[in-house]
């Protein structure tokens, strides 16, 4: 049975799914109802001067019929009494204390983060996660991403946070920056236990083309909000691996961004995660989404031979290479399996009109030819392939396009071997 | 126009067998087309829809643009929509089936689409600029109805003469009313000769009030789309008994008018055809209770589609098969048909001596096929007629200069959606033909 005991920055918990500081950890009831779902820990919604909030909050992008593909919201932090949260984080500690409940902070003076930091680790918080990414509204007031934007405000309010917290603190990290690395490096020196990201990303999510109003619509306004769910996922996969992979980094990483089940976690740990956090999915499918979280985990581990999370956790690190490491002498072609070709030929519209021109419906000269006894199985032209993916990509049976890698009789010689060594490089294809 | 309907027709009665979709529903069915390229389903529609086209429409919301798509390729979309036997065509190619999932939708689809488009009073199409040429259409389906919407596009003028008072052909007068009814027949009519310019004149019988050789005078072109004639009898003993019917008729009637079948107890439906499927259907939601067909072939070679016959079974319809009526019998007191006497029939369709068989019946509806009308232009030189059909080339022009022919006068009874496409390629050869005129 694979060990899903999880230790994030000295943060413990049951297993790595733990809710995202958002909406559905908004309260002790909620988590505590996640908890009993089988969730291994949560991150408190922000805790601070609480505030006022407008209806509406949220909007979603819809990519041919997928609802919510993407995600926003101009929701702030908490709007309940720090008293209620507190008095509600003591309940729920002492009734799972073996789940890790991490209490996210954002307050502006020094005093202020003395005197919050107290209140939540008597409350019994297991762990701090500092908010310095929000993009909407709370920066607007000097906090949230605007102090995620300046590694030297980071640095230092990170520093005050340790010095008077007695357990493991997080720094929550903004996506709001053109390089995440300096704001990883900036939240270490202040001495963070460790950091999470990716908080949500600045977006408007659509427009009401009828009114000419933003969405989510606040009476005849909007206002940008931050965009979230799985839409985002490869950008956080990106900023997790840049610091996971940099050499003076180091220290452990909560990995968030779109992660909608059990595959997307496994991804963000290979790329040096040590716990998950979720909001949306959680928010569009309920807190139950992660019975399958934790058995797909499990099934993966069994299936790889992982007993514990630290032998998968950074496991893809070494393959995130320069472009210029790349090999240039690999080839790959697509291969369409006759079997399993539907014939719709949405690979030869995608290849003629987004990519090489190499998927034809029928074999040049031979208009009549049937594979498999089926008339519509496209042909590629090998000698022209470029190995794209694109095809494959717009396949609806999975499996029926292969890209297959083709033994060209060429050494392997990357971008810098050719210009530094001058190692060979096979021909181009397809660049006429 | 619809007024002009009866209120109580017998046909009212009747659900669509496949409901309309809610917005909710077509953007959920739309969104799963695959968008394929050179798509089997357009290819498989007679006339060549962009089917793919028309559903990314709906799925953005763009409902009136895949309204302009369908009704582009084809002006009866809305009647087509319901009527075509999607399941062997369109849906039938859907590369969905080769996936072992279920095939999109299409038609309903399309009823979504043409429904909102013709509930919205929209219009698409304009009348060309005027050619100054006159084309004759002999009947009023839905042949005549595409060529002369196409025609007036190009700026023709046109004049249909249907014998009947209602136009629509077989649209408003014989098909199932759990597809389509005849007031919604009648509505797209009024929509399609909405684009102006078409002449319409009714209850006016070609050959007899109006001469072909008046009509070919006065005409710089003539289409004959006049489809189909009286059912075909079948020539035996007791056919004149009241009961005995022929099926269009009696599908007319119940369409336009009234049918008795509260005192029906038994009905025998002769034939193995799309008519004899409609007509047991009928018979069983207007209420009889037992429903028979007789059709002299087995279930596995009858020439109705599988799927029509799949759901009469589910209405609880009966088959006797490879059983031939021979006589219609009446009691004595001769009030009409009792008994249907028939003999089985070996594989070759040849009765078998000594098998007889009677079933009650107090209604008997012959549905063996409808007379061909091609005779009607027998008298003009160079119309070539073939068993009763028009004969033509690919485009709908006939042997006889100025005359071109489609839809089941020309092909001797097949779907709207054929009937539709013949009209249209018509059209394009009239056009084609005039322009040869003005020219010279």
């Amino acid at each position: 049975m694979p060990d899903l005991s999880t230790n994030c920055a000295g943060i413990r918990s049951p297993n790595p799914f733990w809710l995202a500081s958002a909406p559905p950890a908004n309260s002790g009831a909620q988590i505590q109802r996640a908890f009993d779902a089988g969730w291994g820990g949560a991150v408190w919604k922000t805790l601070g001067q609480p505030i006022q909030n407008v209806s509406s909050r949220f909007g979603g992008t819809t990519i041919r019929g997928v609802q919510a593909a993407g995600f926003n919201n101009i929701e702030l932090i908490t709007d309940r009494s720090l008293e209620t949260n507190f008095r509600e984080i003591y309940d729920t500690k002492k009734k799972y204390p073996k789940h890790a409940v991490v209490v996210s902070l954002m307050v502006e003076t020094r005093d202020e983060w003395r005197d919050i930091i107290k209140r939540s680790i008597d409350a019994g918080a297991d762990g701090l996660e500092l908010n310095f990414g929000c993009p909407h509204g709370m920066c607007e007031r000097g906090m949230g991403s605007a102090v995620g934007q300046e590694p030297r405000v980071n640095q230092e309010i990170t520093s005050w946070a340790v010095e008077y917290s007695t357990v493991p603190v997080l720094v929550k990290l903004t996506p709001n920056v053109s390089d995440i690395v300096p704001h990883g490096l900036a939240a270490k020196r202040g001495g963070a236990h460790g950091v999470s990201l990716i908080n949500t990303i600045k977006s408007i999510i659509s427009v009401d083309v009828d009114n000419f109003v933003l969405e989510p619509r606040v009476g005849s306004r909007s206002t940008n909000g931050g965009y979230c769910g799985a839409a985002v996922k490869p950008i956080a996969l990106h900023m997790v691996a840049s610091l996971a992979r940099h050499k003076d980094f180091g220290i452990p990483i909560s990995g968030i961004g779109g992660i909608s089940n059990w595959r997307d976690a496994v991804e963000f740990m290979l790329l040096g995660s040590s716990s998950v956090q979720v909001c949306t999915e959680v928010m569009l499918r309920g807190y139950r989404v992660v019975g399958d979280m934790i058995e797909g985990l499990e099934e993966y581990m069994r299936t790889h031979g992982f007993e514990t999370l630290d032998q998968l956790i950074g496991k893809a690190i070494p393959s995130y290479s320069e472009w210029g490491d790349l090999d240039l002498n690999y080839e790959t072609v697509a291969k369409i399996d006759a079997k399993s070709c539907i014939g719709c030929q949405a690979c030869v519209v995608a290849c003629m009109d987004g990519a090489h021109q190499c998927i034809f419906p029928q074999k040049p000269g031979d208009e009549a030819h049937v594979v498999e006894g089926k008339p519509r199985v496209p042909w590629i032209d090998e000698s022209e392939c470029v190995g794209c993916n694109l095809c494959k990509i717009v396949c609806p049976v999975p499996g029926c396009i292969d890209m297959v890698a083709v033994e060209n009789g060429f050494k392997p010689a990357t971008w810098n071997q050719h210009v530094h060594e001058g190692a060979q490089l096979r021909p181009k294809k397809g660049a006429h | 126009m619809p007024s002009r309907l009866d209120a109580e027709r017998s046909e009212v009665v009747f659900e669509d067998y496949k409901g309309a979709y809610t917005p909710a529903q077509a953007v959920l069915e739309a969104n799963r087309c695959i968008y394929c390229s050179d798509a089997p389903c357009v290819q498989a529609c007679p006339t060549h829809i962009e089917i793919p086209e028309f559903i990314r429409k709906i799925s953005t919301g763009n409902v009136k643009g895949a309204a302009r798509t369908i009704f582009e390729a084809n002006i009866l979309g809305t009647s087509c929509a319901r009527v075509c036997p999607v399941e062997v065509l369109c849906v039938g190619d859907c590369v969905y089936n080769e996936l072992g999932v279920p095939p999109i939708q299409i038609g309903k689809l399309q009823r979504y689409a043409t429904d909102a488009a013709l509930a919205g009073g929209e219009r698409f199409f304009e009348a060309g600029t005027e050619s100054g040429k006159r084309v004759a259409l002999i009947g009023g389906g839905p042949a005549s109805l595409a060529c002369a919407h196409e025609l007036r596009r190009l700026g023709h003028r046109c004049t249909i003469f249907e014998k009947r008072a209602v136009l629509g052909g077989l649209n408003t007068t014989g098909i199932a009313p759990h597809k389509l009814k005849a007031d919604t027949s009648v509505e797209e009519v009024d929509w399609i000769l909405g684009i102006g310019g078409i002449d319409v004149r009714a209850s006016v019988e070609v050959g007899k009030d109006v001469a072909l050789e008046a009509l070919e005078r006065e005409h710089d072109a003539v289409f004959f789309g006049a489809g189909l004639g009286a059912d075909t009898l079948m020539g035996i003993p007791g056919e004149e008994l009241a009961g005995v019917e022929g099926a269009v008729a009696w599908i007319e009637k119940m369409k336009l008018g009234r049918v008795a079948t509260g005192e029906v107890k038994r009905c025998v439906v002769v034939g193995g055809g799309n008519t004899a499927i409609d007509v047991v259907r009928e018979a069983r939601t207007l209420g009889i209770p037992e429903v028979t067909m007789v059709y002299r072939g087995t279930e596995p070679k009858m020439p109705g589609y599988a799927h029509e016959w799949k759901a009469a079974l589910g209405q609880g319809v009966r088959a006797e098969w490879q059983t031939l009526p021979v006589a219609f019998e009446g009691d004595a007191s001769g009030a009409g048909v009792k008994r249907v006497k028939c003999l089985r029939v070996d594989d070759a369709k040849r009765p078998i001596a000594g098998s007889e068989v009677t079933l009650e019946a107090d209604l008997v509806l012959l549905a063996i096929g409808q007379s061909k009308l091609g005779e009607l232009l027998a008298s003009l030189a160079g119309i070539e007629i073939a068993r009763g059909v028009v004969v033509t080339d690919a485009a709908g022009r006939t042997g006889r200069k100025k005359w071109f022919a489609g839809g089941d006068a020309k092909n001797g009874g097949k779907e709207v959606v054929n009937a539709a496409a013949e009209g249209m390629a018509a059209a394009r050869a009239i056009h084609a033909f005039l322009a040869g005129v003005g020219n010279a």
